[in-house]
């Protein structure tokens, strides 16, 4: 079973203006993953550690068609989604670690990232878990009447759950304001799609339950940004929930455990050299002359900053005291 | 609603009611969503009538998509509003098992103390009436079981209409199990019925030589034992724990230390059931105190059958609560 990667055509879509900003948001995610990665072989991270290398067009595209009011709900493979909402790669860094600067105080760690301020809903590790959650979320602000937008990142892999199916038809049959992000990596940790859906087209199950539904190229962030805000404008119209399927890749193992021996080689390297989305859009920058080699320098050193002090923030940050192991299991005290 | 037929006189399944109505009056983040709530008027019942005043919005039927609308409550609830969820029964709930325990418990804990989930989760539970082993069974014990969400247990109309109230203002999950043959259990309360609390154990009955501690479908026919038990001179106390969690010590430790006799009646199977913890923390606690081991009386071990001698005899009855109290005082039951 493979997941041989489509036939190259570069886009000839222009590149908006806000490219380099794109750009810069793609390589924030890869450069903060490839320091986690390192930093897991430091015995720094500890648990699953899941990288998003690959996928960073996904993340980038479609969160740039949501609003500071609206709310996310993602995956454990959540660490890029969270870092562009805002929040801050330090607290981020921290929560890696498990210390008390961490952004949940280093309770959840790498696949429970939370952020109230951001209206950042997890990080959930439980596949499919987060979609009722998400139709909850929905149905508030509906009833509230307010014009708000759920945003609910899952794999392909969740397809097979029931509670996928479940909150489908509840999204559906409310026309909740919920934008359904299919991150399909082709790969439900090592099995194959074609292993474990019987059908492959994975919008034709969404369309089954009403829900307009559409895939796109998950490598061209200019696409998935464009086919996002095409969604969120049908959600914030009161056109109910949408799906939007987004084609991509995972470049690393499934996480630091997998020894990845489900892929041919050749087949991971060939989506590498042909599809990396980081690469296709600079080249496009490049071509109509909106990216230099100095910008980029100046983007690299930029992150290279943000990196260095989410490091040392969180080598400096304390562990959180053993007496406080119980708070927060219930508000109000401990029972 | 026959609870306005009868002033002052009302059924558990009415006193559940009164209370919904009266917390979606008083807020209208409150709403109500489940199987069958709004048309149908809810499997037991409990909610009829309440569509017709409170319109499809607030009074929500559902799918059967337990998981989902489970976790849609618990979404609701992060997001400004006081869901109650009803479930059609404890044995359906395991389909919202993943939400309940993976979600609704840990979503605090996890995120650092970043949100709190002020959500109601209302099912119908235990034996009794011959519906087999899919809808009979008690696992609230289970339930109290997980860190990070309430168990109540209302066995009395004055619970049933008053417990609601306090837990919808809970800002964690808390889950309230309504046993099936409680429901058409009348009784009477006061135009405007008294507070109650969500933390404390209740003594039902005073007595002096042995404490039966029971739980919402077996406070009666425990209190049904005290009285037989008073025709054998044993002076009875009947404690009713009304939270399982968290357990209120105290207060069950306070009546044995006294009597100096335990005995747990729980519908639940015996094998690390609630009446296993709560022997344990008597024996870890009061130890010293006890004249006689402590006794339980558990639901036998058998997924619940459908004839009516055999569901009887899987379930704790007077008869047994009595003969276990009789032995924690040298006599033979």
């Amino acid at each position: 079973m493979t997941a041989t990667p489509p036939a190259f055509t570069p886009p000839s879509e222009p590149v908006p203006a806000h490219g380099v900003d794109l750009l810069r948001d793609m390589l924030r995610i890869r450069r903060f993953e490839e320091t986690c990665a390192e930093l897991y072989s430091a015995t720094k991270i500890r648990g699953f550690l899941h990288l998003y290398i690959g996928e960073e067009a996904v993340a980038t595209g479609t969160l740039r068609a949501l609003g500071p009011d609206d709310a996310v709900v993602a995956t454990y493979r959540e660490h890029g989604h969270a870092l562009l909402r805002g929040v801050r790669a330090e607290a981020l860094m921290a929560e890696m670690f498990g210390r008390s600067g961490g952004c949940c105080g280093g309770r959840g760690g790498s696949m429970h990232v939370f952020d109230a301020a951001t209206r950042f809903y997890g990080g959930n590790a439980i596949v499919a878990g987060g979609l009722p959650i998400a139709v909850g979320l929905a149905l508030a602000d509906r009833m509230l009447g307010r014009d708000r937008v759920t945003a609910c990142f899952f794999g392909e892999g969740a397809m097979a759950e029931g509670e996928f199916h479940e909150s489908l038809n509840l999204a559906a049959l409310w026309k909740l304001p919920l934008l359904f992000l299919c991150e399909n990596n082709h790969y439900a940790m090592g099995s194959a799609l074609e292993l474990t859906e019987s059908e492959t087209n994975l919008t034709l199950k969404a369309a089954s339950y009403e829900v307009p539904a559409w895939s796109v190229d998950g490598m061209d962030v200019v696409a998935v940004e464009r086919e996002a805000q095409r969604a969120v404008l049908s959600i914030r119209g009161g056109g109910g929930p949408v799906f939007l399927e987004c084609l991509t890749y995972r470049f690393r193992a499934h996480s630091m455990y997998d020894p990845d021996l489900y892929r041919d080689r050749a087949e991971v390297a060939e989506w590498k050299e042909q599809h990396d989305p980081i690469d296709l859009l600079a080249a496009r920058l490049r071509a109509q002359s909106m990216l230099d080699d100095a910008t980029l320098e100046r983007i690299d050193a930029e992150i290279a900053a943000e990196l260095e002090a989410a490091v040392a923030f969180a080598e400096a940050s304390e562990l959180e005291p053993v007496e406080d192991l119980t708070r927060d299991v219930y508000a109000g005290g401990t029972a | 609603m026959s609870a306005e037929a009868a002033a002052g006189t009302l059924t558990y399944r009415d006193a559940v009611r009164e209370a919904m109505c009266e917390a979606m009056r008083a807020n209208e983040r409150v709403f109500l969503m489940g199987e069958d709530v709004g048309r149908y008027g809810g499997g037991f019942g409990v909610s009829k009538g309440m569509l017709a005043e409170f319109g499809p919005e607030r009074i929500r039927d559902t799918p059967l998509s337990e998981s989902a609308f489970t976790g849609a409550g618990i979404g609701a609830a992060l997001n400004g509003m006081r869901p109650i969820v009803e479930i059609m029964t404890v044995n359906f709930s395991l389909l919202a098992l993943d939400q309940i325990m993976n979600n609704a418990a840990t979503l605090r804990h996890m995120s650092g103390g970043q949100f709190e989930i002020p959500l109601v989760i209302r099912m119908c539970t235990g034996g009794g009436r011959q519906l087999a082993a899919q809808h009979s069974h008690s696992l609230e014990g289970w339930y109290a079981h997980i860190p990070g969400i309430k168990v109540l247990t209302p066995a009395t109309i004055a619970d049933a209409r008053g417990m609601l109230a306090p837990a919808l203002a809970d800002p964690n999950p808390v889950l309230i199990f309504e046993h099936g043959s409680l429901y058409n259990m009348q009784g009477e309360l006061p135009a405007s019925p008294p507070a109650v609390d969500i933390e404390r154990a209740a003594v039902m009955r005073a007595g002096d030589d042995v404490t039966l501690i029971a739980y919402g479908g077996m406070l009666g026919r425990t209190l049904e034992a005290a009285e037989l038990l008073a025709s054998h001179d044993v002076g009875a106390e009947v404690l009713d724990l009304r939270v399982l969690r968290p357990l209120d010590d105290a207060g069950f430790l306070r009546s044995v230390r006294r009597t100096h006799r335990a005995v747990v009646v729980d519908e639940g199977w015996r094998s690390g059931s609630l009446a296993a913890e709560v022997s344990a923390r008597i024996t870890e606690q009061a130890f010293y105190d006890l004249d006689a081991p402590v006794e339980r009386v558990c639901g036998v071990e058998v997924p619940t059958p459908y004839a009516a001698h055999l569901e009887q005899a899987a379930t704790p009855q007077a008869a047994t609560i009595v003969a276990a109290a009789l032995r924690t005082v040298g006599r033979d039951g």
